[in-house]
């Protein structure tokens, strides 16, 4: 777990006059790794990026990046950067190889260098035979790919992602992981955005999960689903009151929630051998149980633990768990 | 690190967007040109007849209107194009393209210079239009001229224009840099352009206004560029419908003047108004 931070921020905010978008957020992020911060529409990613990547001023709060401080050299930050940010940010009236370029010459990198790292990222993103075709006539795919080659041109140490799989069909979004992946294990410190659980379970070595404006938790994916204990256990039973008080005596069951049709209790030993002794318990204190479900926490569960919300339908103040852990009612 | 020459990459892709689109790009170039000739040529008829009974100012040379006009023509085509220079910046800003810019290390500076040098060249290359084909179709530009002096008097003119046009690009940078989104562009544009248009002496002699409307018209960059552009392709001593006209080297020298300390206002406003611009 050795590589030094590249990114450390502390106790960072930032309001939009009287909407305080980010209140208060600190993280680092480790040379090498990729980093992602997962959150639901507004949580405040955005903002945290741009405050990052200099497109926002910095209000409040320390930024260190690849050694420099944002206040006081945010030039340096910049030549150390790539960036793809959210919405397409292509002109649709110029080619792949000219966006490339006009790149390359905004950061002043020499013409020969220029040259060659177009053609270099122009295999990699596997654009070559679109190189002079204008990009209004590019899929939403191709587009994002390109963005990522751009945000590669100058070699930066970091790059930045804001959600970089949005809009994208499932196998265009796998495709996409592979090449953040490939930039990574070249070398690239990945930072990204997502509201996607899998897109964060999957590529990142550690996520911040953010809500509201402030980090709720922060781990690799398995340490953040491990923090829930080894197995979620849904029970629906003839008293579920009275059962939840049943099994919060029990040693090996961690924290219980209440859900509208059942309990859901996060278990510290393997749930298979747990499961029958909780059913005994219960049927000898006279509850019977009508239904049960076992899964290991997955990311989602991670996630309503810390905000008491479901990603997908935000505001909704429901659980994944609510039918069952498996998101499916069973029986 | 060649940190200097950054404004051309914006210059660059300006001029690589303007050239790229055919029918945009001969359309702005014909306009102006057939302005001046289906206007032009009307009008010079109208005040042919208007003024025939008059008698010529005596000792003094006579120009047609067309080819008075003709500098007006040029003039106002160049404000026309300047104020809608820095209009790309909006754009730019609205479908976000102006992010990459503004994350970079390009000095704020360098994208309104670049933006300025492009909506510069092309009031050039439409400058350069019209007064070939009003020559074409008889202005009466550089008449007695060596080719010495035709060189001298373009590059005079092309001086004016440059700086007018320089100015008028940076005003509307800084228009740009402030507006949140389109809407209302057009009425702003409208607004200021039309008293600049009808407070000088472009199409009818300044001569004849009331003494308020003649010192506003003096304060006028327009009526300053052409001063110039009138000086250059005309020259200093001229009637045209009866109305006389004479612009002395020290006249000449204070409207480019007026022009430079104009450019240099304009320039510090944009630098202004773009450095408080937040773009995301
Ligand atoms: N320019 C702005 N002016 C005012 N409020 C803003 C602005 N940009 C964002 N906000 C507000 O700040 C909060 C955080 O927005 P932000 O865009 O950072 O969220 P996000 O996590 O990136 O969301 P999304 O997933 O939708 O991109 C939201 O409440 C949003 O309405
Ligand atoms: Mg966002």
């Amino acid at each position: 777990m050795g590589s030094p931070p590249i990114i450390e921020v502390s106790s960072l905010f930032h309001s939009y006059g009287e909407t305080e978008a980010v209140r208060g957020v600190s993280f680092f992020v480790r040379e090498g790794e990729i980093f992602s911060l997962l959150g639901p529409n507004g949580a405040g990613k955005s903002t945290v990026i741009n405050v990052l990547i200099t497109l926002l001023p910095l209000q409040k709060g320390n930024v260190t990046i690849a050694g420099y401080d944002l206040a006081r050299d945010p030039a340096h930050v910049r030549r150390s950067i790539g960036i793809v940010f959210q919405e397409v940010t292509l002109d649709r009236d110029m080619t792949c190889r000219e966006i490339l370029e006009f790149h390359g010459r905004l950061y002043q990198m020499p013409a020969a260098e220029r040259k060659a790292r177009i053609e270099e990222l122009l295999a990699l993103v596997e654009l070559r035979g679109k190189a002079d075709t204008l990009t209004r006539h590019l899929s939403g795919g191709m587009k994002r790919r390109l963005e990522i080659a751009r945000g590669l041109m100058t070699r930066p140490r970091i790059l930045f992602l804001d959600e970089p799989t949005i809009g994208l069909d499932p196998q265009t979004r796998r495709r996409m992981w592979d090449y953040i992946r490939a930039v990574n294990r070249e070398g690239t410190t990945i930072f990204l955005t997502t509201h996607y659980m899998d897109e964060a379970d999957s590529l990142s070595d550690r996520i911040s999960i953010m809500d509201h404006g402030t980090i709720v938790t922060t781990g690799t994916g398995w340490e953040l689903k491990n923090r829930l204990g080894e197995d979620l256990i849904y029970l629906e039973t003839s008293d579920n009151a009275r059962a939840r008080d049943v099994l919060g005596g029990v040693p090996d069951v961690g924290e219980l929630r209440e859900k509208s049709h059942g309990i859901v209790a996060m278990v510290k030993k393997d749930g298979t051998f747990l499961l029958p002794v909780l059913i005994e318990r219960l049927i000898s204190e006279g509850i019977r149980v009508h239904a049960v479900n076992l899964k290991k926490p997955s990311l989602d569960d991670v996630f309503v633990h810390y905000t008491g919300r479901e990603l997908r339908d935000e505001g909704q103040g429901r659980g994944p768990l609510q039918g069952g852990p498996a998101g499916v009612r069973p029986g | 690190m060649r940190q200097w020459t950054g404004f051309l990459t914006i210059y660059w892709r300006d001029m690589l967007r303007f050239f790229r689109f055919k029918t945009l790009l001969v359309s702005s170039l014909v306009q102006p040109a057939l302005w001046l000739a289906f206007f032009g040529i009307a009008m010079s008829a109208n005040f042919a007849r208007l003024s025939s009974g008059m008698a010529p100012l005596p000792g003094i040379r006579e120009v047609g209107y067309l080819t008075f006009m003709a500098a007006g023509v040029i003039a106002l085509t160049t404000l026309f194009t300047s104020l809608f220079g820095g209009i790309v910046i909006l754009f730019d800003k609205n479908w976000g393209l102006m992010r990459e810019v503004m994350a970079s290390p390009l000095p704020r500076g360098h994208v309104i210079v670049g933006i300025g040098l492009s909506g510069m060249t092309k009031s050039f290359i439409q400058v350069s239009i019209i007064t070939a084909f009003g020559i074409l179709i008889g202005v009466e530009f550089f008449s007695g001229n060596t080719p010495v002096q035709v060189l001298v008097s373009l590059l005079g003119m092309f001086l004016f224009v440059g700086i007018f046009s320089l100015g008028f690009v940076f005003l509307s940078s800084a228009i740009a840099a402030s507006l949140e989104s389109p809407e209302g562009l057009q009425g702003i544009m409208t607004l200021l352009s039309l008293p600049l248009f009808f407070v000088s002496n472009a199409l009818y002699p300044a001569a004849v206004f009331p003494p308020a409307l003649s010192a506003l018209s003096a304060a006028n960059p327009l009526t300053h560029l052409i001063n110039g552009v009138r000086y250059f392709t005309i020259g200093p001593d001229f009637q045209v419908i009866g109305v006389h006209y004479a612009l002395s080297v020290q006249d000449v020298a204070l409207s480019l003047g007026v022009l430079a300390v104009f450019t240099a206002a304009m320039f510090g406003i944009a630098l202004w108004r773009f450095g408080k611009a937040v773009v995301t």
